[in-house]
Order: C-alpha cells, then structure tokens, then sequence
C-alpha cells in the first residue's frame, strides 16, 4: 500500500484558505500517493471539509496551490473534476427519484455512453447491496442506505480518486461498521486512491493506510496509524488520585510522560501491562486505574495538547451540527 | 462556454422526472388556475354581459399556470442547495451554463405541459372556438418563450437569494403581483393610467397580450411586438441567471 516510489496523486504546496481573518487551512503542504487510503482526521472546524472542498473545486484557495492526478485544481478545475467522485458530508442525493435514477443522471453527468451506463449502475447497486432497493424513491431509503448509494454514485464514473467527508457521520453504530466494509472493499477491488475525512479515531485507524493529523488549518501529524501511535511513547494509564506528586515517580525510567488535569493523572507508560504493580507501587493509593493502549486519541492529545472530545463534537447527533456546518459554508 | 447536449438532457430529465414523479405537484399546481378560472371568471361573466369575459381570462389563466409552475421550478434550486444536490451538479464536469439551459428547459417543459392542460380544459368549457393552427403553434411558441424567462428570472433569484426561509416571500411578493399588474384579468386599455403605467413596465402584460391575441382575435400591441418584448426579457433573464449562478458557491 505505501510504495514510496509510486506517483503523486494529490500534491498541494503552501495551500491556504481564509475567510475573513480565519485561517480554514492554513499552508498546506501534503502528499498523497496513488493506491492510498490517506485519512484527515480532526475535530469539526479543524480544517478538513475546507481541505476536501479545495481539492475537488468548489473552493478556491486564498493561495498557494493544489494538483489532482498532476493536473491543477484552479487552472482546470473542469479536468480535476473528471478525476474525481465526491461523497459530501450532507446528505446530496436527490429524494425525489428513484436510486437508479440517481445513478443514472450522475452517469450523465459525467458523459458515460449508454450501454457503459447501464452495466455500471447494476455493478455499483450490486456492490453496496442495494439492487432490490434500485426502484424506490430515495426518500424512503434509511439513513445508512443514502449513504450507500452516495457511496455507489462516487463511483459510479471510475474515479481515480474518492473523496469522503465524514463517510458515516450521525449513522448508528452498526451502519458504521458496514460502511467501512464497504470502503475497505472498493479501496482494494476498484484499485482507487481514498481521502476520506473523520473525526472518528477509530474510522481512521481502521481504514487508513496513512493519517495526517489536523488541528486549526494546519497537519500537525503525519503518518501510518502504527508509526502515530508508536510516537505517543507508550499505553496510556490513567489515575485518580487526590494529592498526586510528581516526585514519586522519580527513578522510574518506564514513565515517559506525566500530565495531571484534575484529579486524574495521565501517565504515559511502555508495556503498561506488564508494569502496573510497579508503578501503582511507586503512586501509592489511588481512587482508580485504567489502562489504556495506545489510540490515536493520545496522539490527537499529543500533538495539540488538547484531549478529543467526540461528545462536544455532536458524533451522534447529525442533523443539528450538519445544519451549522451548511450555515458556515454559505459565507 | 461548451456545449454538452447530453449534459443538458440529464438536466433537463430530472426536472421532468421529479415533476412526473410527483402527481401531488401535478394536481395542487392546477387547482388554483381552475379555481380561478371558474369562480372569477364565471362570477364576472354573469355580472358583464355581452362580454365573454371568461374568454377572456383564459389566457391569464393560462398564463397564471405557467408562471407558477415556471418560477416555483427556478427558484427550487433553493431547496437544492438546502438539501445538498446542488453539490452534486457543481461538482460535476459541467459547465454552469448547462445546468442553468437544462434546468430552463425541463422548467418550461413542465409548465408548458400544464398550461397545455388549461388550455384544452378551456377549450372544453369556455366556448372559446379552437384557433387556427398557426394560432395553436404560435401560442405554444409564445408561452415557451414566457416560461423560459420566468425559470431563468427565479434561477437568478435563487442564486442570489440563497435562504430557505425567502422562498414563500418569493413567491408571493413576485408572482402575485406580477399576475395581478399584468394584462391577464383586465383589458390594458381600460385600466386607471396609474396601472396602465405598471402593466407596461411588467413583461407578463406582452405573453398575456400575445396569447391573447392569438386566442380571442383581441390584444392591445401587435402580436410581432409581444413576441419581440418576451424575447428580449428572455435574453436579459437568460444572461442574468448564468452571471448569477456562476459566482453562486456551496
């Protein structure tokens, strides 16, 4: 998955966007190779939509510039678009026509002859499961089935690269899992370059071949899942305790990082497991103790110093936050 | 600008297909004309005799039909936007002056198949003598042309606009009184000057007068003038909902 000598899909150099005063993205520099599943992940206004609508055209950089499959996304935007499929983070596809019709006016859209047309559209139903379903008006389609056929309709044209933001946002658990199947199965058959966006660590570090790591228009971390969370140091155990004092730790060379916020103590420990009696020994009484492995939560943590909170971030709510997220899109 | 026909085509079967899809569309957007059409029409009638005033009314009527039809289908693309499809096209290999032709096309398309309707249900029961051919034909050309300008018109204002919440105001504070400062319910000539002066200035007056024209024999302008009119206002509409959709983002 990770030649180094493969070609560049997606280039962009010193890629900025503000608006107003915001810096959206701020100096982008990144590479992503063609075959990659390559993963922005952040918290919501980190930047990422912004990133996505720069590369597929819809946007136009304040400065710097971006390349798709080597061809310039503000010279040829038209020819960019050609390359790409695009599932949105908001719902897209129209409710009032049936699933195939769907897929066949994107075909359409995208100039695919007639008898190509007609051959993909039953391929790509049959690939997300919903050939029985082709007929009925989208409107009484579930949420995970939308997003199904969103998925099918970007890839509908054979694109070199699929775009996804935030794949399965405000789906429930189990349409998540099958989602991912998904887009872990036509990453491999269809043989296409991935960039999706999630604020899910577990979406990324499931499915991503690389991770670049955002936070306020900027990557602040690159790399595969295992290399980010090799960098944390360690398993993370985490500790309550009133009065905790740093100096009890002295001489303990297995801890390599303390952070107190509270009353809850975040060691960063190497083979947690192994080594806990040691070092409970060495804390003293504690009100409890969890020990958690390495996540690309405490790399997010790492690398912006702030810890990740899905809940503030509406993960499960959906429409609320989706409506914001169009609102400050309008500007 | 590239010409894309196929482009154009998908454009235009969507409209169409959302339209054919929806037979609750079909029916709600007769049902006002017709009651119009009976009620003011064969209320009048009685109170005006000599004067065959459902006559004409008819092609106010009609006229009334395709406006509705014709301006909700533009300033949809509101709803597009709120509803996330209008991604779907901008993020297409099309160019923005095939999506606003498609979209003025299957607009027409659908309200000129209704203001047929009105026209044979008219036929059927206002004792309006079936015009010439030539008459059908320019009539059909004519309310063509009235549609087309009115789809581009709501397609600049929906790119302009942009909120859901507009969308009713639109449609009231535009349609309303572009259908009731026209030419459609009373003769131009026997209006107060005041608005003789508004009827003028409104473009709906001119399709009103030709269809008219066409139809019952009378009009006030001569029929090349009305078609010279609803061309022009085709090519500013046309003009202004490409510059307007163009700069229109996500």
């Amino acid at each position: 998955m990770l030649a180094g000598n493969n070609a560049q899909m997606i280039t962009t150099s010193h890629l900025t966007k503000r608006f107003d005063k915001l810096a959206a993205v701020d100096n982008l520099n990144l590479n992503i190779e063609e075959g990659e599943v390559f993963g922005l992940l952040g918290p919501n206004g980190a930047g990422k939509t912004t990133t996505i609508n720069l590369l597929i055209t819809l946007l136009k950089p304040t400065s710097g510039t971006a390349t798709v499959n080597g061809i310039d996304v503000v010279k040829n935007p038209a020819q960019v678009r050609k390359n790409i499929g695009v599932v949105f983070q908001e719902p897209s596809v129209d409710d009032l026509l049936s699933g195939k019709e769907n897929l066949e006016m994107h075909a359409m859209l995208y100039s695919m002859p007639g008898e190509l047309r007609r051959k993909r559209v039953e391929e790509v139903l049959e690939l997300v499961e919903l050939t029985d379903r082709k007929d009925d008006w989208v409107k009484t389609y579930s949420g995970g089935m939308r997003r199904r056929l969103e998925l099918a309709r970007g890839l509908m044209h054979h694109p070199k690269v699929l775009f996804l933001d935030e794949p399965t946002l405000g789906l429930d658990p189990q349409t998540r899992q099958h989602i991912w199947k998904y887009i872990a199965r036509l990453a491999k058959e269809e043989n296409m370059t991935v960039v999706l966006t999630t604020h899910y660590m577990e979406e990324a570090d499931l499915l991503c071949s690389r991770i670049g790591i955002m936070d306020r228009g900027k990557i602040v971390a690159l790399g595969t899942p295992k290399k980010l969370k090799h960098e944390v140091g360690g398993d993370v155990v985490i500790i309550r305790q009133d009065g905790f004092d740093r100096s009890c730790l002295k001489g303990l060379k297995l801890v390599k990082k303390v952070k107190v916020e509270g009353d809850e103590v975040f060691l960063t420990v190497e083979h947690a497991h192994e080594n806990l009696q040691r070092l409970l020994a060495a804390v003293g009484k504690v009100k409890s103790v969890e020990v958690r492995e390495a996540s690309l939560n405490d790399v997010f943590l790492k690398y912006t110093g702030r810890k990740y909170r899905e809940e503030e971030e509406g993960a499960e709510g959906g429409w609320a936050e989706r409506t914001m997220h169009a609102e400050s899109q309008r500007d | 600008m590239a010409f894309e026909p196929g482009k154009i085509y998908a454009v235009w079967l969507r409209e169409v297909k959302r339209f054919t899809n929806s037979k609750a569309r079909i029916v709600s957007s007769l049902g006002q004309p017709i009651l119009f059409l009976v009620a003011l029409g064969g209320g009048l009638s009685a109170m005006l005799p000599g004067f065959n005033y459902l006559a004409f009314i008819l092609p106010g009527i009609m006229a009334m039909t395709v406006m509705f039809t014709s301006i909700f289908s533009g300033v949809s693309i509101i709803w597009d936007r709120e509803f996330g499809f209008l991604k779907e096209m901008l993020a297409a290999p099309t160019s923005r002056e095939t999506i606003v032709l498609g979209r003025i096309l299957g607009g027409a398309t659908t309200a000129v198949f209704q203001g047929t309707v009105m026209f044979i249900l008219g036929m059927l029961f206002t004792g309006v003598p079936i015009p010439p051919l030539m008459g059908i034909i320019g009539i059909f050309v004519l309310m063509t042309i009235f549609s087309c300008y009115l789809v581009a018109a709501g397609i600049a204002i929906a790119s302009v606009v942009q909120e859901v919440e507009t969308f009713q105001l639109l449609m009231n504070f535009l349609v309303m009184p572009l259908f009731f400062l026209s030419s459609a319910l009373f003769p131009i000539n026997q209006m107060p000057s005041w608005l003789q002066d508004i009827s003028g200035l409104n473009p709906v007056s001119y399709a009103v007068d030709g269809m008219r024209g066409m139809l019952i024999g009378t009009s006030t302008f001569t029929i090349a003038y009305d078609f010279g009119v609803s061309l022009a206002v085709l090519l500013v509409a046309f003009l202004a909902a490409s510059y307007f959709f163009n700069k229109t983002s996500i």
